[in-house]
């Protein structure tokens, strides 16, 4: 049953309105407060201004305690879009900024601004504006905020936010519904102040562009009706209706339903259906604000209930506590059973905490019920599913069902049930004869919700955080394995280079073994030959490169110590043992060429031996640094010093490939030829020299040993290549190669141990 | 000073669970003087005696499961649900099946379930239901009417008959029930439904003793006269706002519609709405029975789906089952339905429906 907007009009004019499901007829008593006319009140003694007095949030305060402060100043400012300022209702002086109870059913502190009035009441300078009409409607807006304004109906949504209009509206409605019993502020107010309303309303017209505007007031209300009807007939866009009386009426979402016969989406706005709608008293305010610049700092309170003895409605200024209100009305604490004032109407207001609490922007009513006037101490009793929550809900909820599920802590039921489509009219608690607060159970049901699912929220956004981090961490952990899985495989590739260099002897591990026991055998009685080779090298005149010798001669032998002890560890040629023993050769080799770059202190810090000693930091590099081009190369020598082995020494099988590796390593790194042909000089006598000691011996083959050797030799020959005299190249070699010869045999008395120990 | 703290809404209606039952009480004043005009004494002590066994048995598991006595006794519900079964039972009814039934329906249909508003099932209805099945013969052993009767009933007869099983002639139960012409009378339904089986039409059915002198013809000597009653006060009730029309109006249609429906197919051995409406228990179910909101249906829609079938299966069973009357069956049966009911018939919360497509202001 869409209607369009012409139809929708036709209606209206014929006094021909909708209606809304259920709802109920409470006893008005609205003749009590709206007798006399809107009274004022004496100045209080304090005035305490809550921060917050809106849907949204606080401001930050700019005042300090001491400060002295104009009526109608801001007192709070936020660059956020849905908070509105406070200001001074008067003024005075801050004595203080603290919490203190305020109106809130939780009776919770919050931070308030306390002001002493001096009693001067001096208005701060007013900023009104001339001609809103041509003013571009930001200014008007801004203003609106400026002054403080939020919806007046009871909601407090800042009414600038509202205002902006984001859709076509084809309907302002002004609400003067006031369907709660007993409150007649808004009654009052249309009354006498009805053109200033009629000035608010035209204010809205120029800032949302309305097609029409209705005025719509409940028909309990003749004379308020008959004021507004006679301060719009001049405008024929704006209707003043009369609504038939039934609570709740005057809910937005009711009264939209009952003007136009559409309904809001569930998760819509107002404007989704082409309305928008405003409070009487925001519009008065909207007023105030732009042609007066007067920013909201009172409103009127209707102040009823049958133990005041002068009901009536007053000017509270915001901030004047509610103890004032009641004394103006006379407030008869003995007619009361228990001392009760509650805040808004007695279907959907709170009661108060304490008679301290200042009135705020959205107080619109005290209630001060006399015994047995309200039902304040319920007598719950078992609900009969009489269904007649259900009859009065306005919303077409199962309230019954919606309490079974609440008070069960069933609470995705209760949801399922529309919970969350309640408006909280209080209809169903109204009609319950069984006396349930069903309101109150909805309440707590809709607040656990909340708290569950903020709960989840949190530990949603915590799981993601554990999760990305997680994941953070694994690929972390994959790089660095797939790094060393590089590392390793190309140090896998380097060894079994090494290894197949090293002779054809040492294809098998058998083969090693037998040869390592050779070796052992073979070295025994050379024992004490070591420290007798050292004997030529200090004939030597460069004294560095002997120093260098010697150096490398100590590292050696410590690195086949540490070759041993790799292989006792190890007890057995398996190659992770070899890859371990490898390690620590590697890293006795670099402690080694450290030794040697020490005493070669003459020497350019920048050699390639320094460069290929990261000794500090990981051995692993220096194997792979030594790959590709240096392997081949190796592997090219090795072929050739092979070849000339076999030559030179027939008689034994397995030759120690070891030297004439190095050698044609050294030959092969040399780049000048006359280089090549001295180091291959020394490395034909180290060869010759080895061949002597190892007569009989199986090669050497352990790719440690081999490996260490190269990097070693590396470093002579870059040591001989950086020196400048051929001469001292040469004796360089010669060192070099005694060293070597030296070293090896000490290796040999370490691979004997080792192999005695495989055996 | 330190204010009391409550919660809205602060006003209600002034009428509560207990008022709401007293007003049903009320209502049946007008049924239970037509029954005791036309069946005797017999019905008051009915009521009493199932009344005082209601309250004792309320009291005693209320007791046991440690709850308020004063709260469980001032809500009134187990006094209506005595007096609803108590003015359905026989008039001379043995006091035992009585006591029976009247404990059996508050202690287990009502208070095993959780009490008051628990209950899956119409305490009065389940209590008849199990009566009926375990007690046929005394179940259906109405008297006649007073202005058929050979034998008038006055109170002590009644006592008599109800505690010792002689009245203060020595005429036992049978022969109380015999009517002017010497033969025992059986209740309008029952009569119709052997007469039937017996192969008679429906018409010359109704065309007996029974059933003439009465406002119309299938109107039935008494029977009719109480439902007449029994009605009367259940438009009482709508007016009052206690129950809402829904589940009556759909039980009286239901029965109609299938009624009218049997009765075109085949008059001859179908009774018409008339006939079912005013004989036996369906203005009295419908108004007072069908209507307890524990056990019935609570979303509009779901009332008049939940009353419409209490009046079919009512005429179905009455017609095609093995008992006279089955507004007690019905009721049970429906009773089960009912959760399943209010699921299926949620109402459409505001906004839920599809939004409104605005004419115009598309850019």
């Amino acid at each position: 049953m869409p209607y369009d907007f012409d139809q929708i009009v036709e209606r209206i004019d014929q006094q021909k309105l909708w209606t809304f499901p259920g709802g109920v007829h409470p006893d008005g008593r609205k003749h009590l407060s709206n007798q006399t006319a809107i009274d004022t009140l004496p100045l209080p003694e304090q005035l305490l201004i809550p921060l917050k007095q809106h849907i949204g949030t606080a401001g930050s305060c700019l005042v300090t305690t001491g400060d002295s402060v104009l009526k109608g100043q801001v007192l709070t400012s936020s660059p956020n879009p849905f908070a509105v300022p406070v200001h001074a209702p008067t003024s005075g002086k801050v004595s203080a900024i603290e919490e203190r109870t305020t109106a809130h059913p939780s009776g919770l502190a919050e931070l308030c601004i306390v002001i002493e009035p001096d009693g001067n009441d001096t208005w701060a300078e007013l900023a009104p504006i001339e001609n809103y009409q041509q003013q571009d409607k930001a200014v008007l807006l801004a203003a609106i905020c400026e002054a403080g304004i939020a919806g007046m109906g009871g909601a407090g949504f800042p009414t600038h936010i509202k205002s902006t209009a984001r859709k076509p509206v084809e309907f302002l409605i002004i609400n003067g519904i006031e369907c709660e019993p007993y409150i007649t502020a808004d009654d009052r107010l249309m009354r006498e102040y009805g053109w200033q309303i009629r000035q608010g309303i035209d204010i809205l017209m120029h800032l949302i562009g309305p097609k029409v505007v209705v005025v719509a007031i409940e028909d309990n209300k003749p004379e308020a009706f008959k004021a507004m009807q006679k301060v719009c007939e001049d405008c024929a866009a704006i209707r003043v209706v009369q609504i038939p009386t039934k609570y709740p009426a005057g809910g937005e979402k009711q009264l939209i339903q009952v003007i136009t016969g559409r309904e809001v989406p569930r998760q819509g706005l107002p404007a989704d259906v082409g309305v928008m709608m405003f409070n009487v008293g925001t519009c008065y305010a909207i007023a105030d604000a732009i042609l007066y610049g007067k920013p909201l700092i009172q409103r009127v309170v209707t102040i009823t209930g049958e133990a005041v003895l002068k009901p009536q409605n007053v000017w509270a200024l915001i901030g004047t506590p509610v103890q004032t209100l009641l004394n103006k009305a006379q407030y008869q604490i003995k007619k009361q059973k228990v001392p009760t004032v509650i805040m808004g109407g007695p279907m959907m207001g709170f009661t108060l905490p304490s008679v301290n609490v200042p009135v705020v922007k959205i107080t619109n009513c005290l209630l001060v019920p006399a015994k047995k006037e309200l039902n304040l101490n319920q007598r719950e009793l078992a609900c009969i599913r009489c269904s007649a929550c259900a009859d009065a809900c306005p919303v077409s909820l199962l309230p019954q069902q919606m309490y079974w599920h609440s008070k069960a802590g069933e609470l995705d039921k209760a949801q399922e049930y529309n919970l969350f489509d309640c408006i909280e009219c209080g209809a169903c608690a109204y009609v319950c004869p069984s006396e349930i607060p069903l309101v109150h159970y909805y309440r707590k049901a809709k607040s656990q919700i909340r708290i569950q699912r903020d709960e989840k929220e949190k530990a949603e956004k915590s799981r993601q955080r554990f999760e990305a981090r997680k994941a953070r961490l694994e690929k972390e952990q994959q790089e660095r394995e797939a790094k060393h899985k590089q590392a390793a495989a190309a140090r896998k590739q380097a060894t079994q280079n090494t290894a197949s260099a090293a002779g054809d002897a040492a294809k098998d591990k058998v083969a090693a073994a037998l040869a390592r026991a050779k070796a052992k055998k073979a070295s025994q009685a050379e024992a004490t030959v070591a420290p007798a080779a050292e004997a030529p090298v200090p004939e030597n005149d460069n004294k560095a490169k002997v120093a260098a010798a010697i150096a490398r001669a100590k590292a050696k032998k410590a690195q086949q110590e540490a070759a041993s002890e790799a292989a006792e560890t190890a007890e057995s040629t398996s190659s992770p043992a070899d890859a371990e023993s490898e390690r620590k050769a590697k890293v006795a080799a670099a402690v080694a060429r450290a030794k040697a770059k020490k005493a070669a202190a003459v020497q350019p810090a920048e050699s390639p031996a320094t460069n290929a000693s990261p000794s500090d930091h990981a051995p692993a590099e220096a194997s792979s640094e030594m790959s590709a081009e240096e392997q081949r190369k190796a592997k090219i020598a090795a072929a050739v010093a092979r070849a000339k082995a076999k030559k030179q020494a027939t008689e034994t099988t397995a030759t120690p490939a070891q030297p004439a590796d190095d050698e044609a390593q050294t030959a092969t790194e040399d780049d000048s030829p006359e280089a090549q042909r001295k180091a291959k000089i020394a490395a034909a006598v180290a060869r010759a020299k080895a061949k002597k000691q190892a007569a009989e011996s199986a090669a050497p083959a352990e790719q440690t040993d081999s490996e260490a050797e190269q990097a070693d030799d590396k470093t002579v020959a870059s040591n001989t290549q950086e020196d400048d005299s051929p001469e001292a190249q040469r004796k360089a070699k010669i060192a070099a190669a005694v060293a070597r010869a030296k070293a090896k045999k000490a290796q040999r008395e370490a691979q004997q141990n080792s192999a005695e120990d495989n055996e | 000073m330190k204010l009391v703290l409550s919660s809205s809404p602060h006003q209600h209606v002034r009428r509560t669970t207990d008022q709401v039952m007293r007003l049903v009480l009320y209502a049946m004043v007008p049924g239970v003087l037509a029954q005791l005009y036309f069946f005797g004494w017999g019905v008051i002590v009915q009521m009493l005696i199932a009344l005082i066994t209601a309250v004792l048995t309320e009291a005693a598991i209320v007791t046991l499961r440690k709850r308020d006595i004063m709260q469980a006794l001032q809500d009134y519900s187990a006094v209506v649900t005595a007096l609803l079964l108590a003015v359905s039972l026989p008039p001379l009814l043995p006091w035992w099946i009585t006591m029976t039934g009247s404990f059996f329906a508050i202690a287990i249909v009502k208070q095993l379930y959780g009490g008051l508003g628990f209950n899956l099932f119409n305490p009065a209805m389940a209590a008849y239901v199990m009566l009926l099945i375990s007690f046929p013969a005394a179940m259906s052993s109405w008297i006649p009417p007073a202005e058929l009767a050979s034998h008038a009933v006055g109170l002590s007869d009644a006592l008599s008959v109800i505690f010792t099983g002689f009245n203060s002639a020595g005429y036992d139960l049978n022969q109380l029930r015999f009517g002017v012409d010497g033969v025992t009378m059986a209740t309008p339904l029952d009569f119709v439904k052997t007469q039937l089986g017996q192969g008679y039409t429906y018409s010359e059915a109704i065309g007996q003793a029974q059933f003439t002198d009465s406002l119309w013809s299938s109107a039935s000597a008494g029977w009719t006269g109480v439902a007449l009653a029994y009605a009367l006060g259940g438009i009482v009730l709508i007016q009052q706002r206690i129950i809402s029309w829904h589940i009556p109006l759909s039980l009286i249609a239901g029965v109609a519609v299938t009624a009218t429906f049997l009765s075109m197919l085949n008059s001859d051995l179908y009774g018409s709405a008339l006939f079912h409406w005013f004989n036996g228990a369906v203005m009295i179910g419908a108004f007072f029975i069908a209507t307890d909101p524990v056990s019935a249906s609570t979303t509009p829609k779901g009332r008049l789906i939940f009353g419409a079938a209490i009046g079919f299966w009512t005429v179905i069973i009455r017609t095609f089952g093995g008992y006279p009357d089955a507004i007690a069956f019905s009721v049970v049966i429906m009773n089960m339905a009912v959760p399943l009911i209010d699921y299926y018939t949620q109402p459409t919360v505001y906004g839920a429906k599809r939004a409104v497509k605005q004419t115009e202001g598309e850019p």
